[in-house]
């Protein structure tokens, strides 16, 4: 792609971001507030965007908060992600019908037409999501269909981060809050409130695709003023997180201790609920159910969302070989921080805290680890 | 039209079934729509569908050399699905998924003795890497075969582990937990067989399936002989719903047991091997 | 009149015992011949030999739960039958059966007690290769009590929960 230079757009003007990808055939799916919470959903302008809100986020807490600015983007993460559109929760997989003579024939149940996507919004945190759930899905050798279907229609619209969340650590996971080029996305906005030009946009290109679409706005040339102050907004963010992760050794650390009381510590706390698995952008683990109709001639297999925190998961005939509640959480901590790396190359945390946030207890990862760290055992014999 | 993509079955029909004990049978399958069966290496699954009941991970247990076009499956009842595979006659439809999964490594092999170790069931993964290493006789060295069983009427493919032994240069052995009287063979659990089995431990390779306490301390007994763990391999079992690693449930640390096994080199896995519930 | 001597030397069991000593024993030894079916020990009688088997096999048998005999063992060739002997209150604890033909050396447990008694450095070596072929036997007796092949067995079966 051309290098195009970064553009500036007023708050008045931010709906014709919108317009134009609707125009280009885009569903915008986008933060709204619902049920208490930024969600992302379909819109239809930017009066479908969460201005004026912000989110106190603490472990096990939640709440929305009025600003008293009307930022569009003054928030972080809320318990849902880009994921539920990627991977869906529920998904048809395959439709099977048996003639009078027992003949069976079997048929992709994935027959949705589905519209082209704009995600308007999506973190640093959550462009490294999905370039790891990429790598699950389409790096590994075989290529889930259903993913790729969904993936490659999306046009994404990042924001850099202007607020650091409550339990945020992307700076200890590297993976904002500054969107980077490694990340890639189409559109790339960064929100100020005041300053020379009062509420506007920095936008640039990351794409042809992203390109074109700000060529239809109206807009003026970023100067060094806007720019300076976008980098300072995101630098501010990044002094600012609420939680830190040592990731130093972290993997070692983790299979080194497998034994370590800590893991005994969090199981009395933990309620096995699956809420971190089901709120983490990255957790991908997920089940089938076979069903038919009354007739028993219809089949269909469905997949949903699965946690390796259920009894059901680990199950063969004679038991599940993770049967305590420690050594589920234990499954879930080790894949996520430690076995993660020899499977897809990189850690599967991207530090967007939510596991901490929508934790009912209040366990905090970067807290466990921090107590391994302090207390760490004798290396286990390999 | 055959599917290609792995989540989606395909229709293959059952050429013959067959009891093997009392709660293991065979089912023989042939596709429906293909002109023949894809070729499967020694030690891997297909996905068996029984229509509206659900999906399990079958080992194929037939001779990877054998040209008619049909799989072998051994299964044994232990639940819903595998009750209901059993249910179905000569000329019944069902879906198959696969072959999937890491084999036993047989070329790599070559040049060395084989020492198969099965206890239970697990003889029927063993099967495929037994017939290959017949049909390719000169590339190994001494064949032994080892299997343990719980009572005389659990014994898995009887007949050929006794032809197994008329034939030269292959040693062999059966052995049961407990027998009524009229039993005159070895009785004691399978390990007892290792000491006395004739290989040259420095040279000879261990293939083992069976559950996994005993191939723990088969790998024990192993070991004591001076059969390193390099040269010795465990096919595992988990919790499968994809079988081509998406679903996340098979995983044993960082291995996805159906991708990545479910033939495993033992130096490979000995860490997780080691730990408990994991 | 030709010793036992080779044979006892050549036995497994007694393999790198010193010559001496297996002088000594060796008068506490006997060439024993049993036919199939024959009951070599039966449960409760007392114990006064082992035997050290050169040729056949030998079951350990008990009773049943469900009546009749339960064979739970079987020794061969090279092996050793019964430690009884060496424990008050000198009782098989088990019956043992000749499945085939047997050639064994039997051995006096009184003498050798005598002589273990006599010779307490030839004793500690006797009770170190008995203790071994016992802990043998006790883990290999183990693995079968846990019922291996039960219901855990493997066939790569999921959850039946579907």
């Amino acid at each position: 792609m051309e290098k195009r230079d970064p553009i500036v757009i007023g708050r008045s003007d931010f709906g014709t971001l919108i317009k134009a990808l609707q125009a280009k055939g885009y569903s915008v799916i986008g933060p709204t507030v619902q049920d208490q919470a930024i969600v992302y959903a379909e819109i239809q302008s930017d009066e479908d965007l969460p201005a004026g809100w912000i989110d106190e986020q603490e472990a096990g807490h939640y709440r929305l908060k009025r600003r008293d600015d009307a930022a569009l983007f003054g928030y972080v993460v809320g318990p849902r992600s880009w994921k539920e559109y990627l991977h869906p929760p529920k998904l048809k997989l395959v439709s099977a019908e048996r003639d009078a003579e027992g003949s069976i024939r079997f048929e992709t149940g994935d027959t949705d037409e589905l519209p082209a996507r704009a995600f308007l919004g999506v973190r640093s945190c959550e462009l490294h999501a999905i370039a790891i759930q990429d790598r699950v899905f389409l790096g590994s050798g075989v290529t889930d269909s259903h993913y790729e279907k969904r993936r490659r229609k999306i046009f994404t619209v990042a924001v850099n981060c202007g607020t650091a969340g409550g339990t945020c650590f992307c700076v200890s996971m590297q993976t904002g809050p500054k969107v980077e080029r490694r990340t890639p996305y189409d559109i790339v906005l960064t929100e100020l409130l005041d300053g020379p030009g009062g509420h506007r946009f920095v936008l640039e290109a990351g794409s042809n695709a992203g390109a074109e679409v700000l060529e239809g706005l109206s807009s003026r040339p970023a100067v060094a003023e806007d720019l300076g102050q976008a980098d300072e907004v995101v630098a501010a963010t990044a002094k600012h997180m609420g939680r830190k992760l040592d990731t130093d050794g972290l993997p070692k650390l983790l299979l080194n201790n497998l034994e370590h009381p800590g893991w005994d510590e969090v199981a009395e706390r933990c309620l096995t609920c699956a809420n971190c698995t089901m709120v983490c952008p990255t957790c991908f683990c997920t089940t089938v159910e076979d069903v038919t109709d009354i007739t028993g001639d219809h089949a269909e297999r469905w997949r949903t969302w699965d946690s390796c925190f259920t009894m059901d998961f680990s199950w063969m005939h004679g038991g599940a070989a993770r049967q305590s509640g420690r050594s589920r959480y234990r499954q879930w901590l080790t894949h996520k921080l430690a076995t993660w790396h020899d499977q897809f190359g990189s850690s599967g945390c991207v530090g967007c805290g939510r596991c901490i946030t929508w934790c009912p207890v209040g366990i905090d990862l970067t807290e466990e680890v921090a107590s391994f760290r302090e207390t760490e055992t004798r290396p286990a014999t390999t | 039209m055959i599917n290609v993509d792995p989540m989606i079955p395909n229709p293959w029909r059952v050429a013959n079934r067959w009891e093997e004990t009392h709660d293991v049978f065979s089912l023989q399958l042939e596709p429906v729509e293909a002109k023949e069966s894809p070729l499967f290496a020694p030690g891997q699954f297909n996905m068996l569908y029984a229509f509206g009941t659900g999906e399990s991970a079958i080992s194929i247990s037939g001779d990877p050399n054998d040209k008619s076009g049909l799989l072998t499956h051994t299964i044994r009842r232990v639940g819903n699905v595998t009750a209901a595979l059993s249910r179905l006659q000569k000329g019944d439809q069902i879906g198959l998924r696969g072959p999937f999964g890491n084999p036993w490594p047989m070329q790599d092999l070559r040049g060395r003795d084989l020492v198969f170790i099965a206890g239970g069931i697990g003889l029927a993964p063993l099967r495929p890497a037994i017939y290959h290493a017949l049909s390719h006789r000169s590339d190994y060295g001494r064949i032994v075969v080892l299997a343990g069983a719980r009572e005389p009427e659990d014994i898995l493919f009887a007949a050929e582990l006794d032809q197994w032994k008329a034939l030269g240069g292959v040693e062999s052995r059966l052995t049961v937990d407990r027998a009524e009287d009229g039993w005159t063979r070895s009785v004691g659990v399978v390990t007892k067989l290792i000491p006395k089995a004739e290989f040259d431990p420095a040279n000879v390779a261990a293939l083992i399936c069976g559950p996994e306490i005993m191939m723990r301390y088969t790998r024990t007994e192993l070991r004591k002989r001076g059969v390193t763990d390099d040269r010795i391999f465990v096919t595992m079992e988990r919790n499968m719903k994809c079988a081509v690693a998406f679903c996340g449930h098979c995983q044993l640390g960082p291995e996805f047991v159906c991708k990545d096994g479910p033939v495993f080199r033992f130096d490979r896995i000995a860490f997780w091997f080691a730990q408990r519930e994991v | 009149m030709t010793t036992l001597e080779p044979i006892l030397r050549k036995h497994p069991f007694f393999a790198d015992l010193a010559d001496d000593d297996l002088k000594l024993i060796c008068s506490c030894a006997k060439n024993v011949r049993f036919n199939v079916g024959d009951v070599v020990a039966k449960e409760g009688q007392s114990a006064d030999e082992f035997y050290l088997i050169r040729e056949g096999r030998i079951a350990v048998a008990m009773p049943s739960p469900s009546g009749g005999r339960l064979k739970i063992d079987t020794l061969d060739a090279g092996e050793v039958a019964g430690w009884s002997w060496l424990f008050p209150p000198y009782v098989w604890h088990f019956d043992l059966i000749a499945v085939t033909p047997i050639r064994a050396l039997s051995m006096d447990g009184l003498c050798l007690r005598g002589k273990c008694d006599d010779d307490p450095r030839l004793g500690y070596d006797l009770m170190k290769r008995f203790s071994r072929v016992m802990s043998e036997r006790l883990s290999a007796a183990r693995l079968q009590a846990i019922d291996l092949y039960g219901s855990k067995v493997s066939n790569l079966n999921p959850s039946p929960t579907t």
